[in-house]
C-alpha cells in the first residue's frame, strides 16, 4: 500500500505526524537529520546537558513540546531520520539513506522542508569565520560553540537580535550588532507588529537586554565587507554617519530568510511571485493544500512565517490531508488554526516592514563579490551575462554557472536574481524562477540500490 | 588556532581522531565540523581557487563543508558525527 | 509586416547556423525561437563533438562541421570550452570490439584516423577505464563543447551579422500564397519570406505535416548528470559501442555524462528521472572507477526528435517549394549542426549543398503510414 509521507521532522512535520496519528493514520516521517526538531529547535546530541531553558530561552516550552511529541511518536509512526529526499516523481520519492538509495510510492505527501537564512553576498563572505546567522545559532544551540572569540552579527531579521542575545548570554563576546534596517522602518512597522504583543515584547526585550550589557548596537548599519587573510580580521561597516572599521574575528549574517522550494517545484507545484517573500513560492490554499491534489504544503518551505505559524500549518495541513481521504475531523479546529495564521500573517507584514529588504544591496555591490560560493560566480560574471542580452535566471545560469554549484542555488539565487534584476533594470518578480533540478543534494556514485 | 570556542557543555568524553594525518581529539557529540574548527582553521579549499573555506550554514544547505573519510567516504563535516579512530583529510582544492 | 529572404523556425544550433551563414551570405533573415535560443536540446545536450561512430552517410557533412568547429573562435566569437581531446568508443566485449573494427574499416577514407586499442593497449593509454571494456576505438581530433554557450553563441551572431533574432516568439500560423510564405507569431509579428527553414528540432513535425509530409518523429528525453569538481582525470570523451552511458570532463573538473531516457514534463520541458540517474551512477563505476564516492551534483534533460531511422531529416521539402527542413537529429545533431546551416545557405544561394544530402530526404518516409 502506498504511504503517507511527511518531509522533514520540523515544527510543521512533526505537528502533521502527530495529527494524522490521532487519526488513525500512521505516516512515513522522513528526515536530513538524526534527531526531529527541525533547525529552529534544532537538538542537541544525546549527551549533551543543557536545559531547554537555556537553549531555547522564551521558547523552550514550545521546543520541549516538540521534542516530546517526536520522542512518544517515533516508535508509532514510521520515522526515517537521516534520510535525504533527493528526488521526486511519478507518485513516489527518491531517498538516500546511509548510503542506500530506496524509492517510496505515496498517496499523500506534507512537504514540511523548512527553510535557510537569505544571504546578501559581500566581499570577503567566503573566508572561514564568517557564517550565516542561522549557522551561528546552530553552533551554540547544537554544539555549545561560538563561531569565534570576537562575533559581529549583521544583516537584519529577528534573528539578528535573538542570535546576538543568546550569544551574549551564553558567554560570547559580542563585538556589534549592525542592523541594516534604519530605526524608522521599525517605527512605522509598529501597528502591524501589534497583532502579535507577546512577539512583539520578545524582540524589545532583546534589544533592550543588549543595550543594558553594553552591546553595541547601529541601525541603519550596512556590514560592507569582511576583511581577512585566511580568517576574518575585521569588518567595515558604514551608516548615516560615515565609514566603520571593527575589529573581530568572526561574522555571522543573513536578511531573514527563504523557503526551500526544491522538492515542491519536483513534485509538480505551482509557484507565484510573493511580494512580501520576494520570492517564488509554490502555491498553498489556506488549508496547505498545494496545486497537485496529493500534496500538501505546511511551514516555512512554501512562505516563511516562524515556527508558531510552521506548527498550525501542519496541523491544518494535515487536517485536509485527513478530510481529502475520507476521515471525520473536528469541525471547528481548521477555522481556529486558520484565523490564527491569519493573524501570524499580518504579524509578518509588519516584521517584513521591520525588516525591510535592502532594496540597495544590488546597485551596491561591487563587481568583485563573489556571490555563488560554489563556482566562485562573481557579480560582475552576472553583469556580463546580462549586458550580452540575457535576463532570465536559468539562462543567466547557463551562461556563468550562478547557482550550478553543490548547493543549487540555495546560497546565492536569491541573492543572483537581484543583480540580475537591477542590472536588466526589470522587477525582480519578471526575471523568472530557478527550477530546481534532481538530486537536490549531492548524490554519490557506488550508491547502494535497494530493488 | 581554532574558528569556534567552546562556550558550554566541555565535560564531555575525548574522542580521538586524525586530521590530515595529524593526531587531534574532539568530545563525544561534536560534528566534525566542531572537531575540526575547534582545532584548526579550515574544512576544506575552494574548487577554483584554492581559498580556506570553513562551512557556512551548518545545516546541510550550503554544501560547503565536504570532507574526506578514511574509508573514502565523503561526508558533510556539519551533520556528521566524530568517532573514535576517524581519519579526517581535508581537500586543498584547485587554483584554475 | 516584416519582407525577409528566409524565415527560420527553431534557435537551435542549426537554426542559428543557417541564420549566420544567410546572413554572412548578405541574405536577409527572420530567426524565430519559441523560448531562448539554445535553451532546449541544443543547449543541454550531453557537449560530444564527436564524427567517430556516425552512420557513414553522414560523415561527409561530419568532416565538414569538424572543420568548421576548428574555426569556431573566428566563427562565433568564443571558444565554447571546444577541445579535440578525443572521442574514446569502448568495447565491453569482443564482439563490440569487432563491431568497432568493421567500423574502422568502413568509415576509411572519411578522415577519422580511427586508432584501434586492445584491452592492453586500452589500460596503457587511458588507465582510467575500467577493467571491464576489452578494448577501444580512438578517434583523436573528436571532442566536446560547452552547448550552453555555443549554440546560444551561433544566435547571438547571427545577430550581429544582421539576422532579426526573435526569441518568445511562438509561430502561430504559417501559410503559402502561391509566391512565398506568410509566417505569423504569438508576439503579433507577421513575416513574408520565400524561403522558409523547419529547424524546429523535436517540435518540426507539425510543420511537416501541415505541408502534408508527417513523418513517424517521437521525443526523446536523454538523461544527463554532471559531478562536482574533480580532478582532472579524463583525457578524452567516451561511449560505449552499442549504447550506455557516455562521459567527458571539462577543464573545470566536472564529469558531464550521460546514458539512458528520462520523461517529458509537458510538451517542451523533460527531466532525467531517477531510473536513468542510477543506471549512470551504477555504470559510471564500471566503467571509470575514479568516479567512487564522487557526488552527482545536477540532473538534467532535454526534448529531441528522433526517427525511426535515427537519420535526420534535411533538404527540401518535396510538396511544398521553398520550405527546407532539418530536423530529427537523434540527439546527436550538436557537431554535425553548423553544417547543416551551411548547407542549408547553400542550397538557398547556390542552388544546392556542396555535400550529398540524399540520404536524409523527407520522401524516405513518403510511404510510411503515420499512426
Amino acid at each position: 500500500m502506498k504511504a503517507v509521507v511527511i518531509i522533514g521532522a520540523g515544527p510543521a512535520g512533526i505537528r502533521s505526524a502527530q495529527t494524522l496519528m490521532a487519526h488513525g493514520v500512521r505516516p512515513v516521517l522522513l528526515d536530513e537529520a538524526a534527531r526531529g526538531g527541525g533547525q529552529i529547535y534544532r537538538r542537541q546530541p544525546e549527551n549533551f546537558k543543557r536545559s531547554a531553558v537555556k537553549l531555547y530561552g522564551f521558547e523552550a516550552r514550545k521546543a520541549s513540546g516538540l521534542h516530546q511529541t517526536i520522542d512518544a511518536l517515533r516508535g508509532q509512526l514510521d520515522y526515517r531520520p537521516e534520510t535525504l529526499v533527493w528526488n521526486a516523481e511519478d507518485g513516489a520519492l527518491d531517498t538516500l539513506h546511509e548510503g542506500r538509495a530506496a524509492r517510496l510510492e505515496f498517496s499523500r505527501v506534507i512537504v514540511a522542508t523548512g527553510a535557510t537564512d537569505r544571504i546578501l553576498p559581500v566581499s570577503g563572505w567566503t573566508l572561514p569565520g564568517v557564517y550565516s546567522l542561522g549557522a551561528a545559532q546552530i553552533a551554540l544551540k547544537f554544539q555549545g560553540c561560538a563561531i569565534g572569540e570576537r562575533v559581529a552579527l549583521c544583516g537584519s531579521g529577528p534573528l539578528l537580535y535573538l542570535v546576538a542575545y543568546q550569544y551574549a548570554k551564553a558567554g560570547a563576546r559580542v563585538v556589534a550588532v549592525l542592523d541594516s534596517s534604519p530605526f524608522s522602518a521599525q517605527a512605522r512597522a509598529l501597528p502591524g507588529l501589534l497583532s502579535q504583543p507577546a512577539t512583539l515584547a520578545k524582540g524589545i526585550y532583546y534589544r533592550s537586554w543588549l543595550t543594558a550589557h553594553g552591546i553595541p548596537v547601529h541601525q541603519g548599519a550596512t556590514l560592507k565587507r569582511v576583511n581577512g587573510e585566511q580568517r576574518v580580521q575585521s569588518v567595515e561597516w558604514s551608516n548615516a554617519k560615515g565609514e566603520h572599521r571593527l575589529d573581530c574575528d568572526a561574522v555571522a549574517f543573513a536578511h531573514g530568510l527563504r523557503s526551500e522550494t526544491q522538492l515542491a517545484d519536483l513534485l509538480g507545484c505551482e509557484f507565484a511571485w510573493n511580494p512580501l517573500n520576494r520570492a517564488w513560492l509554490p502555491q498553498r490554499d489556506h488549508a496547505g493544500r498545494s496545486s497537485v491534489a496529493e500534496v500538501y504544503l505546511a511551514g516555512d518551505g512554501a512562505g516563511i512565517m516562524g515556527a508558531d505559524a510552521a506548527e498550525m500549518a501542519g496541523e491544518r495541513a494535515a487536517l485536509a490531508l485527513l478530510e481529502d481521504i475520507g476521515y471525520l475531523i473536528p469541525p471547528q479546529r481548521p477555522d481556529s488554526l486558520e484565523r490564527s495564521l491569519q493573524r501570524i500573517s499580518e504579524f509578518r507584514n509588519g516584521l517584513e516592514r521591520a525588516f525591510a529588504f535592502p532594496e540597495h544591496w544590488a546597485s551596491e555591490t561591487a563587481d568583485e563579490v563573489v556571490v555563488c560560493r560554489c563556482e566562485e560566480v562573481l557579480a560582475g560574471d552576472i553583469r556580463k551575462v546580462v549586458r550580452e542580452g540575457h535576463w532570465e535566471i536559468n539562462r543567466v545560469k547557463a551562461h556563468c554557472r550562478i547557482g550550478m554549484g553543490r548547493c543549487q542555488g540555495r546560497m546565492c539565487g536569491a541573492a543572483a536574481a537581484e543583480i540580475i534584476a537591477c542590472e536588466s533594470r526589470r522587477p525582480v518578480s519578471e526575471i523568472g524562477r530557478l527550477r530546481a533540478q534532481a538530486p537536490i543534494k549531492p548524490l554519490p556514485f557506488g550508491l547502494e540500490v535497494e530493488p | 588556532m581554532a574558528v569556534l570556542k567552546r562556550l558550554a557543555e566541555g565535560d564531555r568524553p575525548a574522542v580521538e581522531f586524525t586530521l590530515d594525518g595529524e593526531p587531534a581529539s574532539g568530545l563525544l557529540g561534536d560534528t566534525l565540523l566542531t572537531a575540526v574548527l575547534t582545532c584548526s582553521e579550515h574544512l576544506r579549499g575552494s574548487d577554483f581557487s584554492a581559498e580556506p573555506r570553513a562551512g557556512f550554514c551548518l545545516m546541510g544547505a550550503c554544501q560547503d563543508c565536504w570532507v574526506r573519510l578514511g574509508d573514502g567516504r565523503r561526508v558533510r563535516a556539519c551533520s556528521t558525527l566524530l568517532e573514535a579512530g576517524q581519519q579526517i583529510s581535508r581537500e586543498p582544492g584547485r587554483t584554475l | 509586416m516584416i519582407e525577409v529572404d528566409a524565415v527560420i523556425i527553431g534557435g537551435g544550433i542549426v537554426g542559428a547556423s543557417a541564420a549566420l551563414f544567410l546572413s554572412k551570405a548578405g541574405r536577409r533573415v527572420a530567426l524565430l525561437e519559441r523560448d531562448f535560443c539554445g535553451s532546449h536540446s541544443s543547449g543541454v545536450n550531453y557537449g560530444g563533438v564527436r564524427r567517430q561512430g556516425r552512420p557513414l552517410s553522414q560523415l561527409p557533412l561530419s568532416q565538414r562541421a569538424h572543420e568548421l568547429w576548428g574555426q569556431l573562435p573566428q566563427l562565433i566569437g568564443i571558444d565554447g570550452e571546444y577541445q579535440r581531446s578525443g572521442h574514446l568508443k569502448l568495447a565491453r566485449s569482443l564482439n563490440d570490439l569487432h563491431a568497432l573494427q568493421h567500423y574502422a574499416v568502413s568509415s576509411q577514407g572519411f578522415g577519422l584516423d580511427l586508432q584501434l586499442l586492445d584491452r592492453h593497449e586500452l589500460r596503457a593509454r587511458f588507465p582510467w577505464v575500467g577493467d571491464v571494456t576489452a578494448g577501444a576505438s580512438f578517434c583523436p581530433d573528436d571532442g566536446h563543447a560547452n552547448p550552453r554557450l555555443v549554440s546560444p553563441a551561433f544566435a547571438q551572431t547571427a545577430r550581429r551579422h544582421g539576422a532579426q533574432v526573435h526569441e518568445q516568439c511562438a509561430v502561430t500560423a504559417v501559410e503559402h500564397d502561391g509566391q512565398r510564405f506568410r509566417v505569423s507569431t504569438q508576439t503579433g509579428l507577421e513575416l513574408h519570406a520565400p524561403w522558409l527553414l523547419n529547424c524546429a528540432g523535436a517540435w518540426a513535425g507539425t510543420l511537416a505535416a501541415q505541408f502534408g509530409e508527417a513523418v513517424p518523429m517521437h521525443a526523446g528525453h536523454p538523461a544527463m548528470l554532471v559531478t562536482e569538481p574533480l580532478p582532472l582525470v579524463m583525457n578524452a570523451s567516451t561511449g560505449v559501442e552499442g549504447g550506455g552511458i557516455y562521459a567527458r570532463q571539462v577543464a573545470r573538473g566536472n564529469c558531464v555524462l550521460g546514458g539512458g531516457q528520462g520523461f517529458a514534463l509537458d510538451d517542451a520541458r523533460a527531466r532525467p528521472g531517477q531510473h536513468a540517474v542510477i543506471e549512470i551512477l551504477r555504470q559510471a563505476v564500471e566503467l571509470y572507477p575514479f568516479l567512487e564516492g564522487a557526488q552527482a551534483i545536477r540532473t538534467w534533460s532535454g526534448t529531441e526528435g528522433y526517427l525511426p531511422d535515427r537519420q535526420p531529416v534535411i533538404g527540401h521539402s518535396s510538396t511544398q517549394p521553398g520550405l527546407l527542413h532539418a530536423f530529427g537529429f537523434a540527439g546527436a545533431g550538436f557537431q554535425i549542426g553548423p553544417a547543416v546551416g551551411q548547407a542549408l545557405t547553400e542550397i538557398i544561394c547556390s542552388g544546392a549543398s556542396k555535400t550529398p544530402l540524399d540520404a536524409f530526404s523527407i520522401t524516405r518516409f513518403h510511404s510510411i503510414s503515420v499512426a
